[in-house]
């Protein structure tokens, strides 16, 4: 054991980085990390556009990797409650504890949707804070962008002016792209939908979509097949034109209504990676966009 | 109806101007656009006051419209109970089926600590209230009780650091010691209805400690991470031994990482070493009459461990897998005193001598959701009686190669992440010439806050 502590102690200087290594709970922070701190950043990802991000295991090389950020960012309002206290508590690493400038919170910096009246767990899994999948809408992204390029820098300060300079572009870049995305989705607008999980009430919000019918009764609460047929029956008296559903949901229940419905199931990327074509944040509303619009035919 | 309006407004106050001079075109197609919207928003208007003119009583706007009026703002803190800690608390309850054994053991092994074994019948099991916070920016604290019919357990109280950095942390108190894999685990987490048979024969059911615990978790891309405890080692295999500095030590390491999206693993090496003075075991002689025992000496013990787990794409919602196998050796080495039991028709009198024992043994456990909700499982037991010498008291007590084991079948739904119910069957074999079928139902469920669970 001792020889073994000499050897790693030795190796250690070999794993002190440059960049700053960023821990990113969910893809669209890695992506915007990414876009701020070009090379001056090393991003890990913690989670795949095809995982639960509420269901993450606090698996060991997520303590490795928590154990070497120096910057943790994500979303917060209770999205990551099941896996990331767990984390930082088990990395040992006092940089990226609550409160402390590697502590990144997304969704402290935009306003939240959905905050329930009533907390409680009789009504599924709520977040007390408000919904939580602020990513949905880009200029959620901005606002956080702004922030995130102000903590980059506080936290590695040598390099704050390079992110402050790639944030501006970026931003001038985003801005256009969110104009364009506003031209395309005008015949979206006041369409109304059904969604699997309230996954996508900041998108709705955004380009003007109306939400008449969620699948699971209840939050993270999977739907029956009796609550399903109810409700088909509701959207008879007020119909729905598509259903969505995110890329890491089972099609099971969006597919099933579809198909009494006659209406498209529709599967959005909702994050980066979450479909061909989404490396990026633009290629993620992109998608989104020609996802719904193809939808909405 | 007002949204285009207030996109703008949204726009325009989320990114300020620019100096750059090239920006002029998108500004100007900015212009444009808001001018274009202006304007359809004024038709908008328009025919929204005529649609008022006909509708008098129309119905309350929609949630949607509401929601896009609210101003952005900074996060206000809501929650009153802010310094409040986490609290939450487990309600465990089963109804088991049993054959009716007085004096339940394990063959070849001294009963460890408090084994309580479950009751015949409907029986509650111990309450769970757990309590955790950050104590102040320095450390966060936990809290575990047991509680059960006039007898409440601190099964944990501890502080531990979170501004040391460099990968170390330093918990003191009491709490469960980081050996093994299950170790850590309370009885709600436990993915049977029953301990298995390794950690019954190690510890009655986990290794606690009062003391401090020192980790370090190495900063590589591999987890690695090497913890040393010392404690007052005063439960089995150990006893209290009223003195000074430390009654146990413990020293583990464990690895880990992932294999492509899919799988994840952990290994581990542990080691504890504690000793005995005294130590209190009732066992049956030779005459088949309970006989008390006092063992004096050191119990040092190895234990291997092994978990898999498999998840779609790293997906666990709708399906997944894990395997968990632990292994032990236990040495023990001093003096065993059989107690004079011959007025009861006993073997023993009241001999002291030299008792050395080394035994093994394992477990090894698959659980597998097929569906959400849904899981089953499978766990087999087998521990080895291993090499055990009473020395003079050879002729009273009972020597034995008899190798316990056990097979347990479970199946197991959970409504939501706060509630389980669960169907166990078990063959025990873990009594020499009794082979036993139980079944347990049990139902385990959460209140308050979310609690994080381990790998």
């Amino acid at each position: 054991m001792k020889q073994f502590f000499a050897v790693v102690l030795l190796w250690l200087p070999l794993s002190v980085h440059a960049a700053l290594n960023v821990f990113a709970c969910e893809p669209e922070w890695g992506a915007l990390a990414r876009e701020i701190g070009g090379d001056d950043v090393k991003v890990y990802n913690a989670t795949t556009a095809m995982q639960d991000p509420h269901r993450i295991e606090a698996r060991p090389s997520l303590i490795a990797q928590t154990r070497r950020a120096g910057l943790v960012v994500c979303s917060g309002a209770e999205l990551e409650v099941g896996w990331l206290p767990l984390l930082l508590r088990e990395s040992g690493n006092a940089a990226v504890q609550p409160g402390r400038p590697g502590y990144f919170e997304a969704t402290r910096y935009v306003t939240l949707l959905d905050k329930p009246a009533i907390v409680d767990r009789s009504q599924g899994d709520v977040h007390a804070a408000g919904n939580p999948h602020i990513q949905t809408d880009p200029r959620n992204l901005a606002r956080v962008g702004a922030a995130l390029a102000q903590r980059l820098g506080e936290v590695d300060p040598a390099h704050a002016a390079a992110y402050q300079a790639r944030w501006k572009t970026f931003s001038i870049r985003w801005e256009a792209a969110i104009a364009r995305w506003q031209q395309q989705a005008a015949p979206l607008k006041g369409m109304p939908v059904a969604v699997q999980h309230k996954s996508f009430t900041y998108l709705l919000n955004w380009l003007g979509l109306r939400e008449v019918a969620t699948l699971e009764p209840k939050p993270g609460v999977e739907p029956s097949l009796g609550y399903l047929a109810e409700v088909a029956a509701r959207l008879k008296t007020s119909p729905a034109r598509m259903v969505l559903r995110a890329a890491y949901q089972s099609p099971r229940a969006s597919v099933w209504l579809a198909e009494r419905a006659d209406i498209p199931a529709v599967a959005l990327p909702f994050t980066v990676g979450g479909a061909p074509g989404t490396d990026d944040l633009f290629g993620l509303f992109d998608v989104t966009l020609a996802e719904l619009l193809k939808g909405a035919k | 109806m007002l949204r285009p309006t207030l996109l703008v407004a949204a726009l325009a106050a989320a990114f300020p101007a620019f100096a750059d001079a090239d920006l002029d075109a998108l500004r100007a197609e900015l212009q444009d656009m808001k001018s274009s919207y202006e304007a359809r928003i004024q038709s908008l208007e328009k025919r929204l006051q005529q649609a008022e003119a006909q509708a008098a009583n129309a119905p309350a706007p929609s949630p949607a419209s509401a929601v896009a009026a609210v101003e952005p703002a900074p996060l206000q803190e809501t929650a009153s109970n802010r310094f409040n800690p986490d609290i939450s608390l487990i309600l465990q309850g089963q109804y088991a089926n049993l054959d009716d054994i007085e004096h339940r053991h394990i063959t070849g092994y001294f009963p460890a600590g408090h084994d309580h074994g479950a009751a015949r019948g409907f029986s509650l099991e111990h309450t769970e209230l757990v309590m955790s916070a950050s104590i102040d920016p320095y450390f966060s604290g936990y809290m575990n009780l047991a509680l059960l019919d006039a007898e409440v357990s601190i099964e944990e109280a501890w502080f531990q650091t979170t501004g040391l950095g460099n990968g170390l942390t330093l918990r003191g108190g009491r709490f469960l010691s980081g050996l093994g894999y299950q170790n850590t685990q309370h009885p709600h987490a436990w993915d049977f209805a029953d301990n298995n048979l390794m950690y019954r024969a190690l510890f009655g059911e986990a290794y606690g400690n009062d003391g401090l615990q020192l980790k370090w978790v190495a900063p590589t891309e591999l987890f690695m991470e090497f913890g040393a405890e010392a404690g007052r080692g005063a439960n089995f295999p150990g006893t209290d031994r009223n003195k000074n500095g430390a009654g146990s030590t413990v020293l583990f390491g464990h690895l880990g990482g992932d294999v492509g999206v899919s799988h994840s693993w952990r290994a581990g090496v542990s080691y504890l070493q504690t000793k005995a003075s005294d130590r209190d075991s009732e066992i049956d002689d030779l005459n088949d009459v309970a006989a008390e025992t006092l063992f004096s000496g050191s119990s040092k013990a190895w234990i291997a461990d092994f978990v898999w787990k498999w998840a779609p794409n790293g997906n666990a919602t709708e399906q997944n897998f894990k395997f968990a196998t632990e292994y032990f050796s236990r040495k023990e080495d001093g003096d065993l005193l059989c107690v004079d039991n011959t007025a009861t028709g006993g073997a023993c009198t009241d001999v002291t001598d030299r008792y050395k024992a080394t035994q093994s043994g394992f477990y090894a456990q698959g659980v597998y959701q097929f569906m959400p909700r849904w899981r089953t499982g499978y766990r087999y037991d087998r521990l080895d009686s291993g090499s055990v010498d009473f020395g003079l008291n050879n002729a009273f007590l009972p020597v034995t190669d008899y190798a316990p084991t056990r097979h347990s079948l479970m199946l197991d739904y959970s409504p939501s992440e706060f509630s389980r119910f669960r169907l166990q069957v078990s063959q025990d074999k873990s009594m020499e010439s009794v082979s036993e079928n139980q079944w347990f139902v049990q139902y385990i469920h959460s209140l308050g806050s979310h609690g994080a669970h381990s790998f």
